[in-house]
C-alpha cells in the first residue's frame, strides 16, 4: 500500500512536469500552427542553465530564477531569429527546420558543457522526507515538484481565461487575420507565446534536472512523450493537455513500477525484467494510438472548449 | 513539352554513373573505406526513395519510416539468430513482415490526417521501437550481432564488398525504377491526385483509402528491403535503428533533394552522408553547421536540391 501510494504521487509528479513541457507546446501548436520538435531542446537548455547558474551564484533558487530568465530569453531570441519566419509554412517544413535546432542545440551542448552530463545537487533542504501522511514519508523535492507545478498549471490557466492578454492568446488561437485586423501587435504575442513556452519548458528542465542527471539528448524521449500528450489531449487545448498529462504520466511510472512483478507471474524473472519497461512504454503510445483512432481529434478537442 | 536534357537529368544521370564506377576507384586507389560508407548511403537513399513514394507522390507525411528498417533488420537477424541463414528465406519474410507492419498500421493511421497523421505513425514507429527493446532473447537494448550475413547459395556473395555494393545498388535502381513506373501508372496517378484533392478524387468514385493503403504497403516494402541490407552491411541489429531521429534523418534526405521527384531522395541522401562524414573530419561538431544548413534550406530552398536545380536550368 506504501509503495502504491508512493508511486501515485511518482506518476503525477511525472505527469506535471510532461504538462508543463506540454501546455508550451499545445499553445505554440494552437496558436501559431507550429509543430516545435525543438521544445525538447529548450527542456535540455533549462536543465543545463540551471546546472550552471547554481554552480556559479552556489544559492539553489537564485540559480534557478536565473536559469528561468535565460529559458525565457532564450525561447524569445529563438522565435526572433528562426521560427517567426516558419509561420504559415507547411508543418513539413517545420519538422525539418526544428530538427535542424535540435541537431545545432545538442553540438551547441556539448561543445560548451563538453560530452558527460552535469549534475545539479540539491540543497539540504530539498531532500529531506516529508511526512505527508502519518506514516508515509515523501522525499521533498518530489513534493516541492508537484506543488509548483500545480501552481504553475492554475497561473497558466487563470492567465489563459481571465486576463486581457490571455483573451488575446485565445482569439489568436482562434482566428489570427481578425485579431490582427482589429490592431493586436500579432507579431509581439506570438513572441510572447513561445518565450512562455519555453520557459514553461526550461522549468519542467530545471525541476527534472537533480533526479536525473543533465545529458545531451535529454529533451527528445520526453519531448515525444510530451506530443503523445498534445494529441491524447487535444492540440490546442491547455485542459486536455493537463488530463493526458497526468493519465500519461501515471500510466508510464506506475507500468514501470508494478509490471515487472506482474509479468514475473508469467514470464522467468530476466525475460520480464527486459520487457517490462518496454512494455509499459509501448502502453502510452497504444494509448494515443486507440484515441486516434477512435477520436482522431484528441480527447478534448480546442475548437469545442 | 518536356526535354529530355536538363539540369537535373543530368545530374541523376551523373549521380548513376558515379554510383556504378564508384567500385573501380575504390579499387584503383586503395580507398576501402569509400566503398563501405557508399554501401551505406545507397542503402539509405534506397530508404529515402520508399519514404519519397508516399510523402512526395502520395502526400502522406510518415514520422515512423524508420520503422521498416528496424522490421527488415531483425528479420535478417532473428532469422540467422535461429540458424536460418539462407538470404532467400530471409529477404522474403523481411518483404512480408514490413508489409504487414504497413497493412496495420497504415489501416489505422489513414484514418487521420495532417498532423495527426504525422504523429499516429510516430506513434507506431515508436512502439516497434520499444518492442525491439523488450526482446529479451535477442539483445533487447543492446542489439543483436550478426555472424553470418545472408546466404545466396552460391549466387552472390554478401560478404564480398564490392558484390554486396552492387546488389544494394541494384536494388535501389530497380526501385526507383518501380516508384517511376507506379508514379506513371493509372494507379499512381490517383495517388497523386488523392494527394492534391481528396475530396474530389472520391467524388469521382476512387475508393481514396484503398489506394492510399496499397501506396502505403509497397513502401514499407521497399524500405524493409533497404533494413534487410542495411543489417547485412553492419553485421548488426539494435532498436536504435528506429529511434524517432532516424525517422526524421529519413525525411530530411527527401526533403533536402527534393520531395516528389524520383531521384531527389538519392540526391538528398548522398549529399546528407556525405556532409556529416566530411563535416566529422573537419569538426568534431558537424551539428553546429548541419542543423543551421538544414535550417537555410528550409527557409530558402524551396523543392530542396532538385527544386533549385529546376529552378536553375530554367534561368
Amino acid at each position: 500500500m506504501l509503495l502504491v501510494i508512493e508511486q501515485i504521487l511518482n506518476g503525477l509528479q511525472f505527469g506535471l512536469l510532461l504538462f508543463l513541457l506540454a501546455a508550451g507546446l499545445t499553445l505554440v501548436f494552437g496558436i501559431m500552427d507550429l509543430v516545435n520538435l525543438a521544445h525538447g531542446s529548450l527542456y535540455m537548455m533549462g536543465a543545463y542553465f540551471a546546472a550552471t547558474f547554481v554552480a556559479w551564484t552556489g544559492s539553489f533558487v537564485l540559480g534557478i530564477v536565473l536559469a528561468l530568465g535565460a529559458s525565457l530569453l532564450l525561447g524569445i531570441v529563438l522565435e526572433f531569429v528562426v521560427l517567426r519566419h516558419l509561420y504559415g509554412r507547411d508543418h513539413l517544413d517545420h519538422v525539418l527546420a526544428t530538427f535542424g535546432l535540435i541537431l545545432f542545440f545538442n553540438e551547441a551542448v556539448r561543445w560548451i558543457w563538453g560530452p558527460a552530463g552535469l549534475a545539479l545537487p540539491l540543497p539540504s533542504w530539498l531532500t529531506v522526507p516529508v511526512q505527508i501522511i502519518p506514516g508515509i514519508y515523501y522525499p521533498a523535492y518530489r513534493l516541492a515538484i508537484i506543488v509548483v507545478a500545480l501552481a504553475v498549471a492554475l497561473l497558466l490557466y487563470v492567465g489563459v481565461m481571465r486576463t486581457r492578454v490571455g483573451m488575446l492568446i485565445r482569439a489568436g488561437a482562434s482566428n489570427r487575420e481578425m485579431i490582427g485586423a482589429l490592431g493586436i501587435n500579432i507579431k509581439l504575442l506570438y513572441t510572447l507565446v513561445f518565450g512562455l513556452g519555453a520557459a514553461l519548458a526550461g522549468l519542467a528542465g530545471l525541476m527534472q534536472a537533480p533526479i536525473l542527471t543533465v545529458q545531451i539528448g535529454m529533451g527528445e524521449n520526453i519531448l515525444i512523450l510530451a506530443f503523445v500528450v498534445i494529441v491524447i489531449g487535444g492540440i490546442g487545448s491547455i485542459r486536455g493537455a493537463f488530463l493526458a498529462a497526468i493519465f500519461v504520466g501515471l500510466i508510464d511510472t506506475l507500468g514501470r513500477a508494478f509490471l515487472p512483478n506482474l509479468l514475473r507471474q508469467v514470464l522467468s524473472g530476466a525475460a520480464a525484467s527486459t520487457a517490462a519497461p518496454a512494455l509499459s512504454s509501448m502502453l502510452i503510445y497504444l494509448l494515443m494510438a486507440i484515441v486516434l483512432v477512435v477520436r482522431p481529434e484528441g480527447l478534448f478537442p480546442a475548437s469545442k472548449r | 513539352m518536356k526535354t529530355l536534357f536538363n539540369v537535373r537529368n543530368a545530374v541523376s544521370a551523373l549521380l548513376v554513373a558515379g554510383l556504378v564506377l564508384l567500385p573501380l576507384y575504390s579499387q584503383l586507389s586503395g580507398n576501402i573505406f569509400i566503398l563501405t560508407l557508399f554501401t551505406r548511403i545507397v542503402i539509405l537513399a534506397l530508404a529515402a526513395a520508399s519514404l519519397n513514394l508516399i510523402m512526395g507522390y502520395g502526400g502522406m507525411i510518415s514520422f515512423g519510416h524508420a520503422a521498416y528498417l528496424g522490421i527488415g533488420g531483425y528479420a535478417v537477424g532473428i532469422l540467422a539468430q535461429e540458424g536460418f541463414g539462407s538470404g532467400f528465406l530471409q529477404f522474403p519474410v523481411a518483404l512480408a513482415a514490413s508489409a504487414l507492419f504497413a497493412l496495420v498500421i497504415g489501416a489505422l493511421s489513414l484514418r487521420t490526417r495532417g498532423v495527426y497523421f504525422i504523429m499516429i505513425t510516430l506513434a507506431f514507429a515508436q512502439m516497434a521501437y520499444y518492442v525491439a527493446s523488450g526482446l529479451a532473447r535477442y539483445g533487447g537494448d543492446d542489439g543483436l550481432t550478426i555472424y553470418k550475413r545472408s546466404d545466396f547459395a552460391g549466387l552472390i556473395n554478401l560478404s564480398n564488398r564490392v558484390q554486396f555494393y552492387y546488389l544494394c545498388l541494384v536494388c535501389l535502381l530497380a526501385v526507383l525504377f518501380l516508384i517511376w513506373r507506379i508514379v506513371n501508372s493509372r494507379f499512381g496517378l490517383v495517388v497523386q491526385g488523392l494527394r492534391s484533392n481528396e475530396q474530389r478524387m472520391q467524388a469521382i468514385g476512387f475508393p481514396a483509402k484503398r489506394y492510399k493503403l496499397v501506396c502505403f504497403i509497397i513502401a514499407g516494402m521497399m524500405c524493409g528491403l533497404a533494413g534487410a541490407l542495411l543489417a547485412n552491411n553492419t553485421d548488426f541489429i539494435s532498436p536504435s535503428i528506429m529511434y524517432w531521429t532516424r525517422s526524421g534523418d529519413l525525411m530530411v534526405m527527401v526533403i533536402l533533394g527534393g520531395m516528389g521527384s524520383l531521384f531527389g531522395p538519392v540526391v538528398g541522401a548522398v549529399v546528407y552522408l556525405l556532409l556529416e562524414e566530411l563535416l566529422s573530419q573537419f569538426t568534431e561538431y558537424s551539428g553546429l553547421i548541419m542543423g543551421p544548413l538544414l535550417l537555410l534550406v528550409v527557409l530558402f530552398g524551396r523543392g530542396g536540391i532538385m527544386g533549385m536545380l529546376g529552378r536553375f536550368s530554367r534561368g
